[in-house]
């Protein structure tokens, strides 16, 4: 314990402020939970890809480890901030926005909804004094703290979070973003983003999870996002990944599916010196339907290592795993798709595909898309490429006048569209169209036959 | 119902037969007596039955026999395992013949032909015999040799599944072939073949059972009996002329006839 | 031609009740070393060996090495068994006769049971165009064909022989594949083999025959660590196959083999397996542990092949590999591997691409039925050097039954940008719907079962030597017993 003690020294004395401080007066529940959690991180600490540890294999979390990360224990002043709020304009939906900054509630930059009869889309911390009892029965409920250390470093410091809880039969769609910005500082910082989507039986929303830093800057993001959605009810699920190119990002995301719900998702990754997307899904009871979407782009030294779940547990299920990439630099990407069907889990159907386009020779991408089957009548496959684009297409656009460069950007372009063509909200697709376009590296695609 | 060939039993005897598919009755009393000889057509729209039919004689799983009696050649054949019929002589050509990854058209047939000289007591065949045979079928029929040497229907076209099954029919020689919805999906000149194969089949010793949608294939095929099948009940019976009433007149005469009468 | 018979019928007599049909024990007296690993075995077994200097540093060394990797099997295999106990196992097994100089000195109840088996070795009644090593627990018990092989240059004769008689080939190629610290089973291999083949075909010379070594387990509580390596000198061609059968026993027994191939520029390595090991009994009694490594070099313009039909074992853990080290090369691999009863089998594939314009296929298929699980697990790695480089990888699971599983673990990891892979993979069960179009022609259900299984291989049994895919053929069927219909 000494010695495990004298490694996390730091997030100790953090800890300690966080619980004898601005953390003390939350519920018994939260204080224990905290403890626990604090207690599971100390023991397991931060996890090594040893051999054998088929779920960090690729990915070496020594960097994060080795700094000093520092919780803020003051918000900083909300003035200029919002320009760093990543903006679309939504028409014709309820839209609710909470914004997180430096891991603090930011009620100026917020739009938040307490209507406990309806929706409730707030600061966690906020409805923790609410005395809801949903709340402590679903915190911790999904993402366990046996998971990894991250889970429960996460929740040692949970504080503030966003809590979206959508009661039954709500009849509205409504949409919520968060967003969770770190700040510029002179020490490295963390934040530990804590979410909780709760949502009722045929209920419809879309939850909008930005993280987004200042470049140039070392910090670490420590999220965790738990999803209930309920029977009947339709989630949609927008991961936006707009870190710093310093920033570390660690991301667990634990969704659990009731009968007959529908879970959209995409997750799209820019940025980021080392991340990490950790996303399971659990399709708990029969007619669930899922659709995981990625795509990530990477450059210079960055590593991205998306681990996507899906857990058949049940009969009649339905699901569609489909994650693309774009390298280039030096930039290492991992996909670890791994889809489970139970032996109960009759009449399945899941796809599964990891596709990637390596622009440069210094690149490498790391793809292991597993299908783990224990029953017997369903249809599962899966499929992944490397290096994919057709030379004859390519041929064909330079044959109508194209230059190979502009022939090249259209093609990776249209690699890319796949993914955020499956944005149901407009103007955030078309808010993601213009990032990517922007983020596509000038390069033209090789092939072929080395002489 | 008019009957022909004089005092020869009767090859197929069906009396009042019931079948559900799930919880649903299809076929809600079926009579029809087949000999030796005679083609049927039975004639319907969709949802009517006679694919079931077709089906539950050969012994499909999917549907539960409710009541009534099916005799082949005297024997109740109902409680019967599908492969015994088959070896008895009942052959059915599916509407959508089923794909055998990696089993070789040839040594399907092979299997089949063994299975049912097995059943008659008698040696299986050896692999030039069948090769002698399968060769002079193949002729016969019309089809392109390559196919028995492919994986059964792997990647076959439309028309090339429904032409090997009538080489399989041709092969396995049976006592009554069923042939459901055959022309199904066939050109016109597909729809040629598949005839004129099942015309050279046709003798005095076997009968035929030919469930369609559409009279077209009457006219190369041309039937003892036309039946029509409506809600599960023959609701008509008659000459090939009735067929042609049916062409004329549409299902939905038939739906007011019986309509009428209820 | 005479149809080889790898697997053969009447044998039966075992210690436990079942289906296996090659369960039967010889009564022959063994030269047995004391039970349990130490340093002491290991110079034993390298002094009964008659081993140089060189040979018998190389297994200390490896003896060494095992020793700090603390019994530390490696876990990551989809795969569980109770912990080995190593100190449980005799090393050194050998039919007490003297090594026989020809085939009249063989035991005459040896060559009865390789009758039994379906393997004469005498003259007169061998396998016509195959040249057999009989490997008997840790010892070469005969070889035929040896005459024949000579005339071409070709060497082919247990490796303790070639210790003997071609000290240099293999001092320097022992070890150049797979060096003696690559992983647990493959080190204790290194410190205690005692037999296995030695294949060495000349510059330019395409071996006329096909090569076998059957492999038998006889003796209780043994380990079986045999050692193969195959040269192919530049611009050759050989085909190598492997058929391995064990009494039915009630305990486990341990096989940790190490095969290395090396195929220099232009030439070919075509190596089967017909893996029908004791697998256990319904009830998960017994059976072999299959622990091996596989991997062959592939040098300019060279190819590997490996076909392997897994059938037998309680338990399979085996990845043959090719490393694709010269411009050009060439590697396959293709795979049935069946799981019934309790078996479970880990199997797949390592493809290394080093060398330019590399191309790899993988195509691997998974039977599971009764409790089995079966996974495949495969590498493809292209390493920056592999500019052009190319993998097609199709994965293929049937799952008969509702009480196994079907696991497809695939690794791709590419370095480089102008490669080009792809990986397929698809789980499905033999369908009602077909089942019912086999019977609609007349098969029973088992044998519609069996057709349609065997259709769903049969990519991979046409990879075998014709005789063999016959065989192959026959011991899906066997090994399918009782768990369909």
């Amino acid at each position: 314990m000494t010695s495990a003690l004298a490694k996390h020294a730091h997030y100790f004395a953090d800890f300690q402020s966080l619980v004898h401080g601005r953390g003390a007066c939350a519920p018994s529940w939260l204080q224990s939970l905290r403890e626990d959690a604090w207690v599971k991180f100390n023991a397991t600490g931060f996890p090594t890809s040893r051999r054998g540890n088929e779920r960090w294999k690729y990915t070496n979390v020594g960097p994060i480890a080795k700094v000093n990360f520092g919780v803020t224990s003051q918000p900083p002043a909300v003035d200029g901030l919002k320009a760093l709020v990543p903006d679309y304009k939504i028409d014709g939906s309820t839209v609710y926005d909470l914004v997180f900054v430096d891991g603090h509630y930011s009620p100026e930059l917020s739009s938040p909804s307490h209507d406990s009869n309806g929706v409730i889309a707030s600061s966690l911390v906020t409805a923790t004094n609410d005395s809801n009892s949903v709340l402590e029965s679903q915190v911790g409920h999904y993402a366990c703290l046996d998971e990894d250390g991250f889970v429960a470093l996460n929740t040692a410091f949970l504080n503030d979070g966003a809590y979206v809880h959508v009661v039954d039969g709500y009849p509205e769609s409504l949409v919520v973003r968060l967003t969770y910005l770190t700040t510029n500082g002179v020490t490295a910082k963390v934040t530990h983003p804590r979410t909780l989507v709760v949502a009722g039986r045929n209920t419809d929303v879309t939850v909008v999870e930005c993280y987004t830093g200042p470049q140039e800057t070392s910090y670490l993001t420590n999220a965790v996002t738990e999803i209930s959605v309920g029977e009947g009810a339709n989630v949609g699920h927008y991961r936006l990944l707009l870190e710093g190119n310093k920033a570390f990002h660690v991301g667990v995301s634990r969704v659990s599916q009731k009968k007959d719900s529908s879970f959209n998702s995409a997750s799209f990754a820019l940025g980021t010196a080392l991340a990490r997307n950790d996303m399971e899904v659990l399709l708990d009871d029969s007619g669930a339907y899922c659709e995981l979407n990625g795509l990530y782009l990477t450059a210079d030294n960055q590593h991205i290592d998306n681990l996507i779940s899906i857990d058949h547990a049940q009969p009649n299920c339905t699901s569609r795993l489909n994650y693309k990439g774009i390298l280039d630099g030096k930039s290492k990407a991992v996909f670890g798709g791994e889809v489970m069907v139970r032996r109960q889990a009759q009449k399945s159907d899941a796809e599964q595909t990891d596709k990637n386009l390596v622009l440069s020779k210094l690149a490498e991408v790391d793809s292991k898309p597993s299908l783990l089957i224990y029953a017997d009548d369903v249809k599962c496959s899966h499929g992944a490429t490397a290096g994919h684009i057709d030379e004859d297409t390519l041929f064909y656009l330079r044959s109508r006048g194209l230059d190979l460069g502009a022939a090249s950007r259209m093609l990776i372009h249209a690699f890319a569209s796949e993914i955020i063509d499956t944005v149901k909200l407009e103007p955030l697709k078309d808010y993601l169209d213009t990032l990517f376009t922007a983020a596509i590296p000038d390069k033209s695609l090789t092939f072929g036959s080395a002489k | 119902m008019s009957t022909t060939a004089k005092g020869s039993k009767p090859l197929l005897s069906i009396k009042g037969l019931k079948a559900m598919a799930g919880d649903l009755e299809i076929l809600k009393g079926i009579d029809l007596q087949v000999k030796a000889g005679e083609v049927h057509a039975i004639m319907g729209p969709n949802g009517s039955g006679k694919s079931t039919l077709a089906n539950v004689l050969a012994g499909r799983p999917d549907y539960t026999v409710t009541g009534g009696q099916v005799l082949f050649e005297g024997q109740d054949i109902l409680k019967l395992e599908p492969e015994i019929r088959a070896r008895m002589g009942v052959f059915l050509a599916f509407q959508y013949p089923l794909e055998l990854p990696g089993v070789r058209a040839w040594q399907f047939l092979k299997a089949g032909v063994d299975a049912k000289r097995v059943h008659n007591g008698e040696e299986e065949m050896s692999a030039r015999e069948f090769d002698q045979m399968l060769k002079a079928k193949v002729a016969e029929v019309q089809i392109d040799p390559d196919l028995v040497k492919r994986a059964v229907n792997e990647g076959f076209s439309g028309g090339e599944k429904k032409r090997n099954e009538v080489l399989q029919m041709a092969v396995l020689e049976p006592k009554l072939a069923l042939l459901d919805e055959t022309d199904s999906g066939l050109d016109i000149d597909a729809l040629r073949i598949v005839s004129d194969g099942v015309n050279m089949l046709r003798s005095s010793e076997n009968a035929i059972i030919l469930v369609t949608h559409y009279q077209r294939i009457l006219n190369y095929i041309s039937p003892n009996f036309v039946h029509v099948l409506y809600d599960g009940r023959i609701v008509q019976s008659g000459g090939p002329e009735l067929a042609h009433e049916l062409e004329e007149k549409g299902y939905d005469w038939i739906k007011d006839v019986v309509d009428a009468a209820v | 031609m005479t149809t080889p018979k790898v697997i053969s019928r009447n044998a039966t007599s075992s210690e436990l009740d079942s289906e296996y049909k090659w369960g039967f024990t010889m009564d022959i007296e063994s030269d047995l070393s004391p039970k349990g690993l130490s340093e002491d075995i290991v110079r034993l077994i390298s002094a009964k060996k008659k081993e140089p200097e060189w040979l018998l540093e190389w297994r200390l060394k490896a003896y060494r090495h095992w020793l700090k990797l603390k019994q530390q099997a490696p876990t990551w295999a989809n795969v569980e068994h109770p912990p080995i106990d190593y100190q449980d196992i005799y090393y050194y097994a050998a039919p007490k006769s003297d090594a026989p100089k020809s085939l009249d000195e063989v035991d005459p109840e040896i060559l009865a049971a390789f009758d039994k088996l379906g393997i004469p070795l005498q003259e007169r009644e061998r396998l016509a165009g195959v040249a057999v090593d009989a490997v008997v627990d840790s010892a070469s018990v005969a070889t035929t064909y040896k005459e024949t092989l000579e005339k071409h240059g070709i060497i082919f004769c247990p490796i303790s022989e070639a210790v003997q008689s071609h000290p240099d080939l293999v001092q320097k190629y022992l070890g150049s594949v797979v060096p003696f610290g690559d992983n647990f089973y493959a080190t204790l291999n290194s410190a205690v083999f005692s037999d296995g083949s030695f294949v060495y075909i000349p510059k330019g010379v395409r071996c006329p025959i096909e090569l076998m070594t059957y492999f038998r387990i006889n003796q209780a509580d043994s380990g079986q660590f045999e050692r193969t390596l195959i040269i192919a000198e530049e611009s050759s061609y050989v085909s190598y196959l492997e058929g391995c059968t064990a009494p039915a026993r009630k305990t486990h027994q341990l096989h940790a083999a190490v095969v290395e191939l090396v195929a220099l520029n232009d030439s070919e390595i075509k190596y089967s397996t017909l893996q029908n090991w004791f697998p256990g009994d319904k009830d998960g009694n017994g059976g072999v542990y299959n622990f091996v490594t596989k991997r062959g070099l592939a040098r300019k313009n060279a190819k590997i092949s490996w076909t392997q039909v897994e059938t037998g074992s309680a338990i399979t853990w085996k990845y043959p590999s090719v490393i694709l080290d010269g411009d050009n090369s060439v590697g396959e691999f293709y795979s049935v591997a069946l799981v019934n009863n309790h078996q479970q089998a880990d199997t797949g594939t390592k493809m290394i691409h080093k060398g330019k314009n590399t191309h790899s296929t993988i195509v691997a298929k998974g039977i599971s039925a009764g409790e089995g699980n079966a996974t495949y697990r495969g590498l493809v790695k292209i390493l920056p050097s592999a500019a052009g480089a190319k993998n097609f990888t199709q994965c293929d699971s049937l799952l008969v039954g509702d009480k196994c599983g079907a696991h497809t673990v695939p690794y791709i990891e590419v370095k480089n940008p102008t490669a080009q892979l792809e990986h397929e993979a698809s789980t499905s069960k033999v369908s009602d719907d077909q089942l019912f179009y086999c019977q609609q022609r007349g098969m029973s259900v088992e044998d519609a079962h069996f057709m349609i299984i065997n259709g769903f291989c049969r990519g991979i049994f046409q990879e075998l030597p014709f005789e063999f895919a016959m065989e192959a053929s026959q011991l899906l069927k066997v090994s399918l017993e009782g768990a369909v219909g």
